[in-house]
């Protein structure tokens, strides 16, 4: 699906990233715990996570993932979102719970890593 | 060519600086993006792994057209047992480590998988020696 799409069925707001929304992604892989994304290759991935810090977006950046969902109402900090502009990733922050989330998306299509 | 970074422990905001540098500088010298990943998730986890568990360090890479040599060297507690550090789930972060979203035990063993060669060596208080070489 769209990343946009995404944050549509999410109810929630692209806050970096607007030019990227057409973008497709295929696949989803939650967690907290960023040596857990870094052990993934897959392409077309967005990472949902509660973490909002300035190693989710380190963490992004060295594992080519391009788009993140922050749930709980994590919000996004000034010097994330200077980190997520200059590698051109689209950060989306969402009201809902992680379960509410990743249910809601991977009821719309999204395919698990593994 | 060679390129040094320093590294302060317990520095959350600047952990993965080297890092982001050394992917740039990889990604300008056209290495192929799988090996860059690679590369660099592994010099991540190892970044990380200085600011999460030493005092400071420094981190030299080499460039040349056969390999990407890559040197941490830190000053800290040091690794009383290598092999069990090297365990998937082992971990001694402390609670603030996990609150930045590390500790799952998974660094070490994700850096073996992702480079060609990689030597540790550590002394308890002094601090822990890693080096990791990618073959281009
Ligand atoms: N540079 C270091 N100095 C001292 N101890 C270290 C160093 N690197 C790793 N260790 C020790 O080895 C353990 C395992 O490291 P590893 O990177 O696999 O996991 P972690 O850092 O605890 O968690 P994760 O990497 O999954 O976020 C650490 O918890 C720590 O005890
Ligand atoms: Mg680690």
């Amino acid at each position: 699906m769209k990343i946009k799409e995404i944050a549509k069925v999410l109810n929630a707001q692209v806050v970096c990233g607007l030019e990227y929304v057409d973008n497709e992604i295929t696949r989803g892989f939650a967690s907290d715990l960023m040596s857990d994304v870094l052990t993934l290759d897959t392409d077309k991935m967005v990472l949902i996570t509660g973490l909002a810090n300035v190693q989710t977006i380190r963490t992004v950046e060295m594992s080519d993932v391009n788009c993140i969902v922050f749930v709980r109402n994590k919000q996004v900090t000034p010097q994330m979102l200077e980190l997520a502009r200059l590698e051109s990733l689209v950060l989306i922050q969402c009201e809902y719970s992680m379960f509410k989330a990743v249910g809601i998306l991977y009821a719309a299509g999204l395919l698990p890593v593994y | 060519m060679e390129f040094i970074y320093e590294v302060e422990g317990g520095n959350f905001i600047k952990a993965g600086n080297a890092s982001s540098a050394v992917k740039k500088t990889l990604k300008q010298l056209n290495v192929d993006p799988k090996i860059v990943k690679r590369t660099v998730v592994a010099l991540y986890e190892a970044e990380v792994n200085i600011v999460a568990h030493a005092y400071r360090g420094s981190i030299t890479v080499n460039i040349n057209a056969r390999s990407i040599r890559i040197i941490l060297d830190d000053d800290g507690p040091g690794i009383p047992d290598i092999e069990l550090a090297m365990r998937q789930g082992y971990s001694t972060a402390s609670p603030k480590v996990r609150e930045m979203g590390f500790g799952a035990g998974m660094g070490l063993p994700n850096i073996k998988k992702n480079v060609d060669e990689l030597n540790m060596s550590s002394i308890v208080n002094k601090g822990t020696k890693v080096e990791m070489i990618t073959y281009l």
